[in-house]
């Protein structure tokens, strides 16, 4: 049921490039707060993304209950995204991003050379914390990674961390895990607009906030190269189902954007001929 | 004996022990993890020279799911 989806046309739309690497899906999704691990393998299946974030986390020494996700996660199959969730800092995101690509040499993973970056200001509402952030990216940039940067929707913050050598930016919709979908596109429009400016294919990627399927077309109408997302899907009733609404979404909003979308105008223009109306009364 | 921190606990060890040899005490499985010496990753073809020593940090990682 999952495969009923056409991709894009590759023809006419080239696959999205981050760093080093080519993605076949513009959707990248997350693989925590799932209810148990084969609902979350069946539900990334379903998406039809070939990149998935990871977090990087202690093991637990003396708990352990056996299962690791990487029994869950076919490191051939998917690119994994290492994030630095839960680091306040840029001391502490460094030394998660250094783990998490150590753990993915280790297993041979393509995802070794990147980061998702995140380093957060607060935890009630998940915002970044903008200089840590820029601090934190210029030093793993110097140290040979492709970040990919998450951060606000701030188009001035957004131009500084490419100025620093983020593979690409990833403003939030809304604030993580809140589904409260795309809360201010003009702000989404303008960090597209300077990114893309001289550098039309600059991937900038709208992390965060997705709360139903229309908020990941309207991502892509918007002119987003790719969404990346999770809770939306984990926490929705059916995630299976939700992962290929997603997916048929991307789709969907990344061909009306290449489409091209009419202009909104205030009145209403005639779709049948102006011309040889059976009334008594002309349209003008 | 020798007090080390492994993941933010207090452990006592026999003595200064590479890594490899303390990972096999933790009975941690391999592949799917990375070691953190003092804020400093141990590359894992290092893992069995690397000493650690009384006061030493390890921080001992893997993967989970995550956004």
């Amino acid at each position: 049921m999952s495969t009923a989806i056409p991709s894009n046309d590759s023809a006419t739309d080239p696959p999205l490039v981050v760093g080093k690497h080519t993605l076949a899906s513009r959707l990248i999704v997350g693989t925590g707060r799932y209810d148990n691990m084969p609902q979350m393998a069946e539900s990334l299946e379903a998406s039809g993304a070939d990149c998935v974030t990871v977090a990087v986390r202690r093991e637990r020494l003396y708990d352990r209950n056996g299962q690791n996700i990487l029994d869950f996660i076919d490191p051939d199959r998917y690119t994994l995204l290492p994030n630095t969730a839960g680091c306040y800092n840029a001391t502490d995101a460094i030394r998660a991003a250094r783990l998490g690509r150590e753990i993915l040499r280790n297993l041979g993973n393509a995802g070794a050379d990147w980061v998702k970056l995140e380093v957060l200001g607060d935890s009630k509402t998940l915002l970044p914390d903008p200089v840590e952030t820029l601090k934190a990216c210029e030093e793993l940039v110097k140290e040979g990674f492709s970040v990919l940067c998450y951060t606000s929707d701030d188009p001035i913050m957004a131009r500084r961390l490419k100025q620093v050598g983020a593979a690409s930016v990833m403003p939030a919709g809304s604030p993580i895990g809140s589904g409260q979908g795309l809360l201010n596109p003009n702000n989404l429009r303008i960090i597209l607009e300077y990114l893309k400016l001289d550098d039309p294919d600059y991937p900038v990627i709208v992390d965060a906030g997705v709360g139903t399927a229309s908020d990941v077309a309207e991502a892509f109408e918007l002119g987003a190269d790719g969404v990346l997302l999770n809770t939306a899907i984990a926490h929705a009733r059916d995630p299976i189902r939700m992962s290929r609404a997603m997916r048929a979404a991307a789709s969907a909003g990344r061909d009306a954007f290449l489409a091209g979308r009419i202009p909104k105008r205030l009145y209403a223009q005639a779709s049948s001929p102006t011309e040889g109306v059976i009334s008594s009364r002309p349209y003008q | 004996m020798i007090e080390v921190t492994v993941n933010g606990q207090t452990q006592q060890i026999e003595g200064p022990m590479s890594v490899a040899a303390l990972l096999e005490i933790v009975e941690i499985p391999g592949p799917y993890l990375a070691v953190e010496l003092n804020e400093d990753v141990v590359p894992r073809e290092q893992h069995a020279e690397q000493q650690v020593a009384e006061g030493d940090s390890i921080e001992v990682v893997t993967l989970v799911g995550g956004g």
